[in-house]
């Protein structure tokens, strides 16, 4: 695949990944955000930073499967919509659910475990966005891997600020942190070593 | 007052079943018949289409010459649109959303309630008899949800207490516990399979005696004068202003009088965070999120929650012994 074709494909999944974003301007366009419009935003932007927090900790697992190599080449960037997304469900809360309250907001963070633990997700994304950028690669070094490796933590306490926010059904936060789980038994050598490969049907089909 | 008044509690029993029907009803199926009749004629669909316009008679019921409340609030109401898609009823869903949709073939009627313990005389209920013989009110009242959002219902209901005093209940009845029907084949939302909620059903609820007798407690038959749509509780459901929203049950189809605090549906499920009292009340918060504040619908900034719903001058001294923080 040529430079040129990569940077194609890198610009679809560009706007393919602000799909959400568009939709949600949509629905507030048509009036389509319910009876309780920021409470319709923080869930939608919640569920979105978490389905990114997915796609972007399945790129590593899938290349190894596929045998794509030129799969990682997209993972920064999807992380950074994770990123993107988590920053909108973040400022929702600061803005249009709180008002900028800000003696409220602390109290809210300090007394409340689900707020807490999306608070510390959150400022885990932020900490990994600020070290995405090449340079920032280059400066850490050997830092860079292991700093990088706190995306799992976060992934956990985003699902876990799910789980911890629901009156009863809590099917779909599990759901989340099912995926998780597999995604984070798929980087253990033993279980890797297990997990049939799937390289030379894709090196038959040659993308 | 001029209403007439039967004293005779047997009206209201299905065992002795009324063939009078009433005004309200009488008109409402003569316009629908007649509705039909001309769509038969004009659309030459026939039957079918009188079918079709018969089958929503229940829901457009109209309550007219409501006697107005002074409990009612003057303030904004929440749009019928709001009230009717915006719903917490687990029976068709756990997403607001979802009740609204999956309640539509629900049918309520006919319908009848079972009375049962600490009574005089057990007895059934049906629909028609109570549409008869209660004079409706309109009642806006402010509805505060546990989940810190709130809005404003034009109910249309009567006093639970009327009913109360015509059921006799005996000296030792000191609660009265309210169930909502149970049948998985009309309520979607409780086959196990799809359910997910994690709620024990049949969905209960109860009031310690000096509540349910209060002025504000309310059964409602509908909302916007208009029979009340089944994602809010058609035919007959509960309304508790000072309560949070789980207390208001919806769809009852029992109400049993008790010596014994009865068992309330969210205090099973997680006692810790729901009490059997529920009171509305901005001192105590969920254990798991803030309740000095709440968003009433349709606003943007959110709006301080007041002690009991704003309904302290009629319900406080009930409370005046009770420690709020422990029966919270």
């Amino acid at each position: 695949m040529t430079n040129k074709q990569i940077t194609l494909i890198k610009t679809a999944v560009f706007f393919l990944a602000l799909a959400p974003f568009y939709l949600l301007l949509l629905y507030a366009w048509n009036n389509e955000l319910g009876a309780n419009p920021i409470e319709t935003i923080t869930h939608y932007t919640g569920i979105w930073t978490l389905r990114f927090l997915v796609i972007t900790l399945a790129i590593a697992p899938l290349r190894r499967l596929t045998g794509q190599a030129i799969l990682i080449r997209f993972r920064r960037m999807l992380g950074l919509f994770t990123f993107f997304y988590a920053s909108m469900h973040f400022l929702t809360y600061i803005w249009l659910d709180q008002y900028f309250d800000w003696p409220f907001i602390v109290e809210d963070i300090v007394e409340h475990p689900y707020v807490i633990v999306g608070f510390t997700a959150y400022l885990v994304l932020l900490l990994l966005a600020v070290t995405s950028p090449r340079f920032m690669v280059r400066k850490l070094g050997k830092t860079w891997k292991k700093l990088h490796r706190l995306i799992y933590p976060a992934a956990f306490l985003a699902s876990f600020h799910f789980i911890w926010l629901v009156k009863s059904d809590i099917r779909e936060p599990l759901l989340y942190f099912a995926l998780f789980s597999i995604l984070m038994l798929l980087r253990i050598p033993a279980v890797q070593e297990k997990t049939p490969l799937l390289t030379s049907w894709f090196r038959s089909v040659k993308v | 007052m001029l209403i007439k008044r039967s004293n005779d509690i047997e009206q209201l029993s299905g065992i002795s079943p009324s063939e009078i029907t009433s005004k309200e009803v009488y008109q409402s199926r003569r316009r629908f018949l007649l509705g039909g009749a001309a769509l038969a004629v004009g659309s030459g669909l026939g039957i079918t289409s009188m079918l079709a316009t018969q089958k929503v008679s229940h829901a457009a019921t109209k309550f007219n010459n409501l006697i107005k409340s002074p409990f009612n609030t003057d303030e904004t109401r929440t749009p019928y649109k709001d009230v009717t898609t915006y719903n917490n009823f687990y029976e068709f869903g756990t997403s607001k959303a979802s009740p609204a949709g999956m309640s539509k073939n629900f049918k309520a009627e006919p319908w009848t309630i079972a009375v049962t313990g600490e009574v005089e005389k057990p007895l059934t209920l049906d629909m028609e008899g109570i549409l008869k013989r209660y004079t409706m009110e309109e009642r806006i009242y402010r509805l505060r949800c546990v989940e810190a959002w709130s809005m404003v219902v034009p109910w249309v209901g009567f006093p639970l207490a009327s009913l109360i005093k015509d059921l006799k209940p005996t000296s030792k009845a000191r609660y009265v516990a309210f169930r909502t029907l149970h049948d998985p084949k009309r309520m979607a939302g409780q086959r196990t399979s799809l359910s997910g909620s994690g709620l024990d059903w049949p969905y209960r609820e109860g009031l310690r005696m000096d509540e349910a007798m209060s002025p504000l407690t309310i059964l409602a038959v509908g909302l916007y004068g208009e029979a009340l749509p089944n994602q809010n509780g058609a035919p007959i459901r509960l309304v508790v202003p000072w309560k949070y929203g789980f207390k208001s049950i919806k769809s009852i189809v029992s109400i049993e009088f008790t010596e014994k605090q009865p068992e309330t549906t969210w205090e099973m499920l997680a006692p810790k965070e729901y009490g059997f009292y529920a009171n509305v009340n901005p001192e105590v918060d969920h254990p798991r999120w803030s309740q000095s504040r709440e968003r009433r619908l349709g606003e943007f900034r959110k709006r301080k929650t007041l002690m009991f719903n704003g309904y302290a001058e009629q319900v406080a001294s009930m409370y005046k012994d009770l420690d709020m923080k422990k029966f919270f």
